[in-house]
């Protein structure tokens, strides 16, 4: 089995800082590390091919820096690693993004793609849906057990809000994993010497333009943009209601939004 | 001349840093207070490919190289100096004795499960009348047809508890002393060998350490390493790329201390300020990281001229001996900034404190040290 698996290299720091004057994240002196859920699905693919036999590659769009996100995920046991990187890819929202990647899967191959559910730099957990439709396969989100792989299906339980979900689903297919899928593995010593050896490829504009939408690529291509980013205020502590049913719970916000003539 | 790490080396000190912060430094303390070391531990250790980093890959080790060891030494001394003593011992005692002078079939057989991570090993040379003249070593390998009997007791045989190959230096001719001492390769299985209880001592209380005795044990032939009578080069081998490993674990230690201490300064209060707005607080971390930094290129200078198959012994040497007394001073410095609290055993620096000592003493005193550099230097 060809497993592909997504990886975003993200600021390693849960409270991410802008820059008030330019609106972008201040990246200075922050280290950079793969985006905790998509190390779980890692993880989650590394023990599917022990199981299973294939191999396991990754894929990351990003700028140079990136690489050493794909050196990591190589160290912890990945076969091969491709870096998605072009000056016109730069810029792009989640729908352009997501068609960039789709692109480059089809060029690499796939039998099964995880990515994480989310990165937490964006936290919009669009990009793997969005693949997913692109390349019109099935997909299940918030994957937290694969209970049963085959080359032909994988049977995994979703987590639900209030449950959750078993659902088998035919192959080719897409995954995303929150944290509960597995506990990512270290990368070993001789696992990072041989990372070294061998090569991240980089698939750019050219080799990926006969699979892409031209004018729905980079900052032009996408549709939204990013209007103003601003650091929240804190604004006092909230009040917790406790142990009440959904029912009480609406009623208890009406109340209070009444209350305040907002409503 | 560059003093950068390879990207490589990059990766792989992030290793040992994430590795060190998740799986040691949370139980560092209660190793420390049960004076055992955590089998469970061990075999992480071994999983993530800690136990054979500076080993050729063609028998199963790592591939990495000395520089890289030193990487690992540091940053596992950094939370805890007895994990530093385990993999050292283990990597740059028992394994070189193997890897330099055993014969093809003794690597495959031996060093292999030592390096790929499936067993432990240590090194029995001192014995309870032989610590820095190795002369003094008493115990006896005689030969019996195709096999050698051993008698004798080794003491302070680090790893020992728990490791399952043990290098044993014994003299195969007791009328040459140094010259008539020889190399073996046992295991801990072998009739005859009896392990002691772990020696109470002031510091790196985790690691192993007791004495091992030898009672008509039987070790075949196949097992001696080298020629008979190598024994003595083979050890004073041995133990000179191992004061690299000591010098990585001093620095571990100090840099560990200083860590504590930063975090520290920047919280505790005094007169109304967090005391690192004194210059005193500022002067004195000054002081210890510029020392910990020298030390710390007195190691990467010795491992890389190692690497480099250079004349690394005098530099080995050199970066013990400097660093195992930067590792006292710095402690000692960031217990005193810690006051009352760094007395307290609830605060890591006083367990560095206390296994900073040992640095100064074993593989090779300080005094040893002097002779080696000062015979260098043809004084």
């Amino acid at each position: 089995m060809k497993i592909v698996v997504c990886i975003k290299q993200v600021p390693d720091t849960v409270e991410v800082k802008i820059d008030p004057k330019t609106g972008t994240l201040i990246r200075d002196g922050v280290p950079s590390i793969i985006n905790h859920d998509d190390k779980t699905g890692i993880e989650a693919a590394l023990q599917l091919k022990e199981q299973l036999g294939g191999t396991v590659t990754v894929e990351s769009m990003g700028p140079p820096q990136a690489d050493i996100a794909l050196r990591e995920a190589l160290a912890m046991g990945c076969d091969e690693a491709y870096l998605v990187s072009a000056r016109e890819f730069g810029g792009s929202d989640t729908y352009a993004t997501s068609g960039i990647l789709a692109a480059a899967l089809k060029k690499i191959g796939y039998d099964l793609i995880i990515t994480g559910r989310q990165a937490i730099d964006g936290d919009t957990a669009q990009v793997a849906p969005q693949i997913g439709e692109k390349l019109q396969v099935p997909q299940v989100s918030y994957v937290e057990e694969v209970q049963e792989a085959t080359e032909e299906y994988v049977v995994v339980k979703r987590q639900f809000e209030d449950g959750y979900h078993i659902i088998k689903i035919k192959t080719p297919c897409l995954l995303t994993a929150i944290a509960e899928l597995a506990t990512p593995r270290y990368m070993s010593v001789k696992g990072i010497v041989e990372a070294y050896e061998k090569e991240v490829k980089t698939l750019g504009f050219e080799d990926l333009k006969a699979e892409l939408e031209l004018d729905m690529i980079g900052l032009k291509g996408s549709p939204t943009n990013v209007y103003q980013s601003f650091t929240k205020e804190v604004k006092g502590a909230g009040t917790i209601l406790k142990d009440l049913s959904a029912e009480e719970a609406v009623q208890a916000i009406i109340d209070k939004l009444e209350a305040k003539f907002i409503i | 001349m560059d003093f950068k790490l390879t990207k490589t080396q990059v990766l792989q000190q992030e290793l040992f840093r994430k590795f060190a912060e998740t799986e040691i430094k949370p139980i560092a303390k209660d190793m420390d207070e049960s004076e055992e070391y955590d089998q469970g531990l061990v075999a992480k250790l071994q999983k993530a490919g800690m136990f054979g980093i500076p080993y050729s890959r063609e028998y199963g080790g790592q591939g990495a190289d000395v520089l890289t060891y030193t990487l690992a030494m540091e940053e596992v001394s950094k939370v805890d100096a007895s994990t530093g003593i385990t993999l050292s011992v283990h990597t740059s005692l028992c394994c070189p004795c193997i890897n330099e002078f055993g014969s093809e079939a003794q690597k495959q057989e031996f060093l292999r499960p030592l390096v790929d991570g499936h067993k432990v090993g240590c090194f029995g040379l001192t014995e309870p009348g032989a610590g820095t003249d190795a002369s003094g070593v008493r115990t006896e390998a005689l030969k019996d047809g195709d096999d050698y009997i051993i008698n004798g007791t080794k003491i302070f045989t680090t790893n020992s508890g728990f490791a399952d190959t043990f290098i044993v230096f014994a003299l195969t001719d007791k009328t040459l002393g140094p010259k008539g001492m020889s190399a073996f390769i046992l295991d801990r299985t072998m009739p005859g060998i009896t392990v002691g209880e772990n020696i109470e001592r002031m510091g790196i209380r985790a690691a192993s350490n007791c004495e091992v005795a030898y009672e008509n044990v039987r070790v075949p032939a196949s097992r001696l390493l080298g020629k008979e009578g190598q024994g003595y080069k083979i050890a004073m081998t041995a133990l000179a790329g191992g004061r690299i490993g000591i010098g990585a674990q001093s620095v571990g230690i100090a840099q560990g201390a200083i860590d504590e201490a930063m975090k520290y300064v920047k919280e505790r209060k005094q007169f109304g300020k967090t005391i690192n707005k004194f210059q005193n607080t500022q002067f004195k971390l000054a002081e210890c990281q510029t020392k910990v930094d020298a030390a710390r290129l007195m190691v990467w200078r010795a491992a890389t001229a190692k690497d480099n198959h250079e004349n690394f012994a005098p530099l080995a040497a050199m970066c013990k001996l400097f660093g195992s007394e930067v590792a006292n001073e710095v402690t000692r410095v960031c217990v005193q900034l810690l006051g009352g609290y760094g007395y307290c055993r609830e605060y890591p620096v006083e367990r560095a404190m206390r296994d900073a000592k040992i640095t100064e003493i074993y593989e090779g005193t300080s005094e040893a040290m002097k002779m080696i550099i000062s015979g260098a230097m043809k004084v």
